[in-house]
């Protein structure tokens, strides 16, 4: 039923392609003390793919929110189809046929997929709910977004990140959605699970609705998108720029206001020195088995492949969070304790874990607290702490890595992505580590500050620090390590210089070890 | 839920990340969050206690200003007092205690038994003293055990111990009320040192500690990191279940305390003794400012939370009224003060 009025919808549309379904016009919204949105414009057609490029904080995330309903701009206009119109509430929003993919999904784990997808609009007769009516739809909408696997009366808790934003999805085509807004869908996905994403992204344009994008990853953008708009510091800088005929480098120089090379950091170490770290034959059943390596005074390891690969859990288990069945870690010619992280941190590891936010930080805490989190018990005596060397040492760090705000005091809740990450480094430097465990190291870091801290790891290793760095960026790991190990299912399936394979290569290495089981 | 604006997607601090030479500097308040910030966010409170002494003076008259009417509401809050100080680290720590009560009730019938006092009467009183505290601190342990390395939820596991401490109590006092009967004891937990009552100065050595500890040690840092992020903290290098042990002792302890407290008033072990005062603790604790969720705790806010309550009752019982409106004006008193600090904390985010 509901792709049927869609259908209708979109034919009627469809017949004046030049008239934008949405378009906004010189929006401005001040919180106090800042101007989120500052004189925004932008226009978005049936049919396209228009994407949303920013730095954190450029307003992205307000401009989603008032166009979702859930903040009221303080001026401005909204065109809904050539007729203006008011966002009230997110009920409205989907009135009118915007929906919005939130980067959290905002689905409820406990609930079945049916459930989910007609949370707030169930379906009921006479007060009773229609169950197998809801199951059936929403089995129709999953069949249309080509994920049929997924079943209606399943919970959604068992469904993976990427099964969880088909279910958002469809809950927004069960609206009517003619806009789908998605906020960096691709952020919680490995490259395979992206790249079904773009399957769906396709076939929904293809059917006439229109999906605003918004991700850091350029690459991403030039692949999926079909016009972008440009955000700096709330105000519109670039519009309805056709990704085909704009440059890379020019999209970086509008969102941050100047040229940004985007290298790795320069060279690597010409020779490398004792090994500092080696691991030996790490199992962890069901998860990853006879891992083993050696990364040397100045090297950077990388370990490449899909997200659940094993990847984050052999960092975690090299570093005593999780207790391996088999293997052994030595640190600087010293055997470790395993499945101890105070033993790991002792012996001079430092993890910089991939959920920064709730695996990282006190986020209420202030920055000095949290970059002395592992080692504030060197500022003590007895017990008591000497809060002005711990401050002191925070502050060298904060100077060095060039935080901002340079204010140690400020909670680390409100500092950008790309600042916490260098707060989380600093923690590491107070502490003076030989062996570095990098999981997603620019994960919510904006382009202009990756550049500084591929620069900060790149000094790191140089200065003698082995480091093992974790992305889903193949081509971050390759462009930043000096050797990489490719693991699929578990296992490790290629070792070797960075330099001597590429992306594809990769890949072809990472399909080969799934396929192998 | 009642949290509109999500941590990371609230508007005003992304929007003021961006561009940090335009945002406000960390306000002032920020800055001395080491000895001043307790008390500045606890003015409130402060506030609050003066309007109940106010109308205690307008309603009592001299009968609530009279020092010995003052020395009761102190005398009444130190026991109480004290179990909230170790109630404030378990919460701070992301933990909750619904022990407290009846481990001091269990604490005060064990330091009561005619074997503990026979060995008191050879010994020393100490030794009363020496049980209470031992059997709390092990009770606390006990706690924390099964919570850390049991992984059962606070909730549940100090659930638990409300019902078996009770029990063990009864069996061991059957029923009955141990008097204390070392003259000793008595003398020195029931008597006052220049004019102020014993049990009056140890809570306030106790909070003074308290407050040393959970703001000047690394013990008290750690115990806000476990309660603020308990992964961020494991992962930081710190042995977090040896500490959520240790935070649970420590309620345990100061529940011993507080028996031994509790006998020096009363004069009688019973397995009543402490009923209900987990609540009390808790209450006062929230309404002193601290975090129920955990990662900020005050010791100063838990301090004026127990005197708040203290006073109320206090005055209520001089006005003739009855403990049923003073529990409905209590519960009142509960929910405008999280509502305050949720406000309070709000703002303090969005700036």
């Amino acid at each position: 039923m509901s792709s049927k009025t869609s259908v209708t919808l979109v034919s009627m549309v469809t017949a004046d392609p030049s008239a934008p379904l949405l378009r906004v016009t010189d929006l401005l919204k001040h919180f106090p003390g800042a101007k989120a949105l500052d004189g925004v414009d932008f226009d978005v057609r049936a049919g396209e793919v228009h994407c949303l490029l920013g730095q954190n904080g450029a307003g992205k995330s307000t401009l989603i929110k008032v166009l979702a309903g859930a903040h009221q701009p303080d001026s401005g206009r909204i065109h809904w189809q050539d007729r203006e119109v008011t966002i009230g509430s997110p009920t409205k929003a989907l009135e009118l046929g915007i929906a919005t993919m939130y980067q959290e999904l905002d689905v409820v784990d406990g609930l079945t997929v049916a459930e989910n997808i007609y949370l707030g609009h169930e379906l009921s007769r006479g007060g009773l709910l229609r169950h197998t009516e809801a199951r059936s739809r929403t089995q129709e909408l999953l069949r249309r977004l080509g994920h049929p696997e997924i079943r209606a009366g399943q919970d959604v808790g068992s469904l993976s990140a990427a099964g969880k934003q088909i279910v958002s999805m469809a809950r927004a085509l069960s609206h009517d959605a003619q806009v789908i807004v998605m906020d960096e869908p691709s952020a919680v996905l490995d490259p395979e699970e992206v790249d079904k994403l773009f399957d769906v992204v396709h076939s929904l344009t293809a059917e006439g609705l229109a999906v605003i994008y918004i991700s850091h990853r350029l690459e991403e953008i030039r692949r999926i998108g079909d016009r972008i708009t440009v955000l700096k510091d709330g105000r519109t800088v670039a519009s309805g720029l056709a990704v085909a005929e704009t440059p890379t480098p020019d999209l970086i120089e509008l969102m941050t206001g100047r040229r940004v090379e985007s290298d790795y950091g320069g060279a690597g170490v010409e020779e490398f020195g004792e090994v500092k770290l080696a691991v030996d034959g790490l199992a962890l059943p069901g998860v990853f088995a006879d891992v083993s390596f050696e990364v040397r005074a100045g090297q950077i390891l990388g370990l490449a492949g899909l997200v659940g690969a094993g990847r984050s859990e052999i960092l975690e288990t090299l570093y005593g969070a999780r207790r391996p069945a088999a293997g052994t870690v030595t640190v600087g010619g010293r055997r470790l304790r395993t499945g101890s992280v105070p033993h790991a941190v002792r012996h001079g590891i430092g993890l910089a874990p991939e959920e920064r936010k709730s695996q990282g930080l006190l986020l209420d805490e202030p920055v000095y607290r949290n970059i002395t989190l592992s080692t504030f018990g060197r500022f003590a005596r007895g017990g008591f702490l000497d809060e002005g060397a711990e401050r002191r040492a925070a502050e060298e760090q904060i100077g060095a890595l060039h935080l901002a705000p340079a204010d140690p005091e400020r909670p680390i809740r409100t500092l950008s992505g790309g600042n916490q990450q260098k707060a989380m480094l600093g923690r590491w430097l107070v502490h003076g580590c030989d062996v570095l465990l990098l999981d997603e190291p620019t994960r919510g870091v904006d382009v202009g500050a990756r550049a500084e801290i591929y620069a900060l790891i790149r000094r790191l290793a140089r200065q003698g620090t082995a480091v093992v760095i974790v992305s889903s960026e193949i081509d971050e790991v390759l462009g930043l390590s000096d050797q990489v190990l490719v693991v699929a299912e578990g296992a490790v399936v290629h070792t070797g210089p960075a330099d001597q394979i590429d992306e594809h290569g990769v890949l072809d290495l990472v399909m080969e070890g799934t396929a192998h089981e | 839920m009642s949290e509109q604006a999500p941590h990371s997607t609230d508007p005003g601090v992304e929007a003021a990340s961006p561009d940090p030479s335009a945002a406000p500097p960390a306000a002032g308040g920020r800055r001395r969050r080491g000895l001043g910030g307790g008390l500045g966010r606890s003015l409130g409170l402060v506030v609050a206690l003066l309007l109940i002494c106010v109308v205690g003076a307008v309603t009592g008259g001299d009968r609530f200003l009279d020092v010995d009417n003052v020395m009761t509401i102190v005398r009444a809050a130190a026991v109480i007092g004290v179990v909230s100080i170790g109630m404030t680290f378990v919460i701070t720590a992301g933990g909750i205690d619904l022990s407290v009560g009846s481990v001091l009730g269990l604490a005060s019938v064990w330091a009561t038994t005619l074997a503990t006092q026979a060995m008191a009467g050879d010994v020393h009183w100490v030794v009363m003293v020496f049980t209470a505290v031992a059997v709390g601190t092990a009770a606390g342990l006990v706690n924390g055990i099964v919570v850390s390395y049991g992984r059962v939820v606070s909730f549940i596991a100090t659930f638990a111990m409300l019902i078996a401490a009770r029990g063990l109590a009864e069996i061991i006092s059957g029923r009955g009320t141990q008097l204390v009967t070392d003259p000793g004891f008595e003398a020195f937990f029931n008597g006052s040192l220049l004019g102020v009552p014993t049990i009056v100065w140890m809570f306030l050595v106790v909070a003074v500690l308290g407050w040393v500890l959970l703001n000047r040690t690394t013990f008290g840092r750690r115990t806000v990191a476990v309660g603020g992020n308990a992964e961020a903290a494991r992962l930081a290098g710190i042995n977090t279940r040896r500490h959520t042990v240790y935070v649970f002792a420590l309620s345990g302890f100061t529940a011993g305390l507080a028996a031994v407290m509790m006998l020096g008033r009363t004069g009688a072990g019973s397995s009543t003794n402490g009923s209900l005062y987990e609540l009390d603790a808790i209450a006062a604790v929230v309404v002193g400012g601290t975090l129920l969720i955990g990662g900020r705790g005050t010791i100063v806010g838990t301090v004026l939370g127990v005197l708040i309550f203290q006073t109320l009752t206090n005055v209520f019982v001089l006005n003739n009224l009855s403990t049923s409106v003073q529990a409905l004006v209590q519960g009142a008193i509960i929910v405008i003060a999280v509502l305050l600090q949720q406000r309070f904390v709000s703002r303090a985010r969005s700036t």
